[in-house]
């Protein structure tokens, strides 16, 4: 296929050409953009929680008035006669759940190496095991390491933080043994454990959705009213339907909290609820993009062909088959493509810089753009293919025909 | 001249069907996206108390010693410095602000406990917010004072517990006291919920819950310190508090202060107020820095924080990309439209048609195509916003649209497709007579 008389007759449809690839770049830029902000999107969306979400439940009481001498021995024992239940344990928070123990640490006693703002997870016996942390590093919390507290978290006490935690902390270096301090609270790290999200997102974005620690606490006055329970995948929601009911009635003073009693599948689903709706409008953009791109060349195309019938048909009757005119408007549509495309690089990576500005995005990878090339050469070909097709069956005798 | 021009446009349309139809989809697909987009923004992005958010301020004093000069104050204000500014009474209205959940039994009404947003607040947060009132009213400045057992409850919890009744005069139990009825509010949702705003810059763009609803019931800030001890939400703190003493000495900051300065003298002084009162604080031993202090007003602080939602910013970037493409698309198919004419624009200048005349006959069909695409616009921006509606957001209940955006749906329509339509119509009306007659 010669492409110089194709160039000789965009050149001559100069400004609808351009329209075209203008249409094409702009599309490209929006179209690679917003496929990176979903895939985003959807990393976030599968963050690993390092917890058995499919296993774990939480009960969660509203008890600021509750008789605390005896409430967690009364709740603890009504859940634990649940069948099914595997364990019961006292928590102060649960990933998705709502945030318990938000604290800004120092690496230092005289709180001067700020080592920023974590999150305190407080456990009491049992909990470990029962969240399935992996433990990478270290031992398992001994029962001496359970410590009693009087504030949301034990003053002095050996913790378990997050891999990502102690590379941000201790970037390179062995965390066992190293201590950090919250206000004049006193921690010593005696284990790591591979993922622990925060409840919801951190102050400092997403590079801090894993800053966890893992305190032990021995139940009491300032650790009660939020309990772990775990139970067989299958049996779950029965038994956190029993234990819903089985909490109400070992507490009646106290008020159970709806929203957050429930299982951690459920509470993941209810996070990133939002982020979902987010990701549907994204889709459904470029669904509409991609239609109105089309519909675009289609139009186009379809009137190219219609004023260019008479040529069509004069090429016809020297011999050009309905393949070549076929290939003709194939190439015409490639040829404008490309020209957009080339612009739109340009265009995806000046948004994606804007992005990064005002979004705090990161920059987009390289492999986005040949996908976005390849998409939009696609879509060019199938629009244009139904008034190729048409051009293709103009006769020959057309030639002969005055208008 | 005009009417023959839309009898031509209109004839026009209808000749080619297939493209006429093209044209609107783009035009309506993206008017509608943009639209459903502006709407929320243009929502979100509203003035919750229009014609006086100009004269409310937000005072901040910063007491935290590990804080210096050289950042921003923390959002909220420590009890002591809050009430202390609150008692010196030196704006024209001033409103002390400070919240929790707590348990609610209506022992008239057969429903089990409720554990509900609570306000404490002082009595000119009503008059200074323009809170309108269903049944009853605020509580006075005595009963701020008389630490007086009385409550305002909303609409939503009105209807909830009486059933929309008048319920003044009656007794609520919130959590172990017993408060009267003194007001019903009528519905009322401030968009966003202004007074709590605070920490916006800390939330990473997820500021969606800045548009919840009031709290459902709201208490003197004085009775609070008695029923409510040691239970209100804190911002922060900068230090471990001791829970055995009392919340008001906490090294917490938790209560915030609203003021009303009518003119711009008073403005001037309240700040000067303000820094004294810093000094002082630091000359007292209570401050170890006074330079931090500072009165930004309600539009202001509401901008600090962000508070239209990242999401819902990036959708009008987004939307409004996609407009620009469909009007792309909507040059060049006009561009097809009115150059596939080329004779019977040719037969019109010949026949004595001025370019003026022709260009204007172009643009006339652009606008009808423009109507066209802005009433399809309009369905799919009520299709829009009833998405937006469904989606588990807090502004959800507040998306509608207004006489003001619907308007600017028809008016954006017809602009675009006539800002479409001018390179189009100007090619148009530069067909040369002679030429295009001689290929008819």
């Amino acid at each position: 296929m010669h492409i110089a008389p194709i160039l000789s007759a965009l050149r001559r449809h100069r400004l609808a050409t351009l329209l075209i690839a203008l249409e094409i770049a702009l599309a490209c830029a929006v179209l690679c953009n917003a496929c990176f902000l979903i895939a985003s999107r959807v990393d976030q969306m599968h963050i690993n929680s390092g917890v058995d979400e499919a296993s774990l439940a939480q009960i969660k009481l509203d008890c600021d008035d509750c008789n605390d001498v005896d409430l967690n021995a009364r709740v603890l024992s009504a859940l634990r006669q649940i069948p099914g239940v595997q364990s019961v344990s006292v928590i102060n928070a649960v990933p998705f759940g709502e945030h318990a123990g938000d604290a800004g640490i120092h690496l230092d006693a005289a709180n001067q190496k700020p080592g920023g703002v974590v999150e305190f997870y407080v456990g009491g016996p049992g909990s470990f095991q029962a969240l399935g942390l992996n433990l990478i590093q270290g031992a398992l919390p001994q029962a001496d390491d359970y410590r009693a507290l009087n504030d949301f978290v034990p003053a002095d006490a050996s913790v378990w933080i997050t891999h990502a935690l102690a590379a941000h902390l201790w970037p390179g270096e062995d965390p066992l043994g190293r201590e950090f301090w919250m206000d004049r609270y006193h921690y010593r790290v005696a284990g790591v454990v591979a993922h622990l999200a925060r409840p919801s997102g951190g102050e400092g974005g997403p590079s801090t959705r894993e800053w966890s620690v893992f305190v032990p606490g021995i139940p009491g006055k300032h650790f009660a009213d939020n309990y772990l329970i775990r139970a067989q995948p299958e049996s779950l929601q029965r038994v956190l339907r029993d234990a819903r009911a089985a909490a109400i009635k070992a507490a009646p003073e106290a008020v159970l909290d709806q929203q957050q009693s429930r299982t951690i599948g459920e509470l993941r689903n209810g996070y990133f609820q939002q982020d979902v709706a987010m990701t549907g409008i994204l889709v459904g953009v470029i669904a509409a993009l991609l239609l109105v791109t089309a519909l675009g060349i289609v139009g186009l195309a379809s009137f190219w062909v219609a004023q260019r019938r008479k040529q069509i048909g004069v090429r016809r009757a020297l011999g050009a088959t309905q393949r070549d005119i076929l290939r003709y408007f194939q190439t015409e549509n490639f040829l404008i493509v490309s020209m957009g495309v080339m612009l739109g690089m340009v265009l995806t990576y000046g948004l994606n810089i804007w992005l990064m500005l005002s979004y705090e995005l990161p920059r987009l990878p390289v492999y986005y753009l040949p996908i976005g090339v390849l998409a939009l050469w696609l879509l060019g070909q199938l629009a244009v293919l139904a008034p190729a097709l048409r051009a293709a069956a103009v006769p020959p005798v057309v030639a002969t025909r005055t208008e | 001249m005009f009417g023959y021009y839309l009898l031509l446009a209109f004839q026009s349309l209808k000749r080619n069907r297939v493209l006429t139809a093209l044209m609107v989809l783009a035009i309506a697909v993206g008017i509608g996206a943009s639209m459903t987009t502006l709407t929320v923004m243009h929502i979100l992005s509203g003035d919750p108390l229009p014609g006086r958010s100009a004269r409310i301020f937000y005072p901040q004093v910063d007491p935290d010693p590990n804080d210096g000069d050289n950042h921003e104050p923390r959002d909220v204000m420590d009890f002591h410095s809050a009430v202390d500014l609150w008692t010196a009474h030196r704006a024209d209205r001033q409103a002390l602000i400070a919240k929790g959940d707590i348990r609610v039994i209506a022992p008239d009404a057969n429903i089990p406990a409720l554990k509900i947003r609570m306000l404490a607040t002082t009595a000119d947060f009503f008059p200074m917010f323009d809170v309108p009132f269903q049944y009853g009213q605020s509580w006075s400045g005595t009963d701020d004072t008389s630490r007086a057992r009385v409550v305002v409850i909303s609409d939503d919890l009105n209807r909830k517990l009486f059933g929309g009744a008048d319920s003044i005069g009656r007794i609520l139990r919130v959590r172990d006291s017993d408060l009267r009825i003194v007001g019903v509010l009528k519905p009322w949702r401030p968009s966003p919920l202004f007074y709590n705003v605070a920490g916006g810059r800390f939330s990473d763009g997820d500021t969606a819950d800045f548009y919840v609803k009031p709290e459902d019931i709201m208490i003197p800030f004085s009775t609070g310190q008695d029923i409510n001890r040691n239970h209100f939400e804190q911002f922060t703190c900068w230090h471990s508090p001791d829970l055995t003493g009392s919340q008001q000495n906490w090294p917490c900051l938790w209560v915030s202060l609203w003021v009303q300065l009518n003119d711009a003298s008073k403005v001037s002084s309240y700040r000067r107020f303000i820094g004294d009162y810093a000094a002082q604080q630091m000359s007292l031993g209570r401050f170890n820095h006074a330079g931090n202090t500072r009165m930004r007003n309600l539009m202001g602080w509401l901008d600090f924080n962000h508070v239209v939602p990242s999401d819902v910013r990036l959708q009008t970037w987004l939307a409004s990309a996609f407009l620009v493409i469909c009007l792309f698309n909507t040059v060049g198919l006009l561009l097809a439209k009115f150059l596939h004419r080329g004779g019977e624009i040719g037969v019109r200048r010949a026949l004595g048609a001025t370019r003026a005349a022709v260009f204007m006959q172009c643009l006339v069909e652009a606008a009808v195509v423009g109507l066209l695409g802005g009433l399809g616009g309009w369905l799919l921006t009520l299709l829009g916003l009833w998405i937006v509606r469904r989606q588990p957001t807090a502004y959800a209940d507040l998306v509608h649209l207004d006489l003001a955006m619907f308007m600017l749906t028809f008016t954006a329509a017809v602009a675009a497709t006539l800002l479409a339509g001018l390179l189009p119509a100007f090619r148009a009306s530069r067909v040369a007579p002679a030429l295009q007659l001689k290929t008819l």
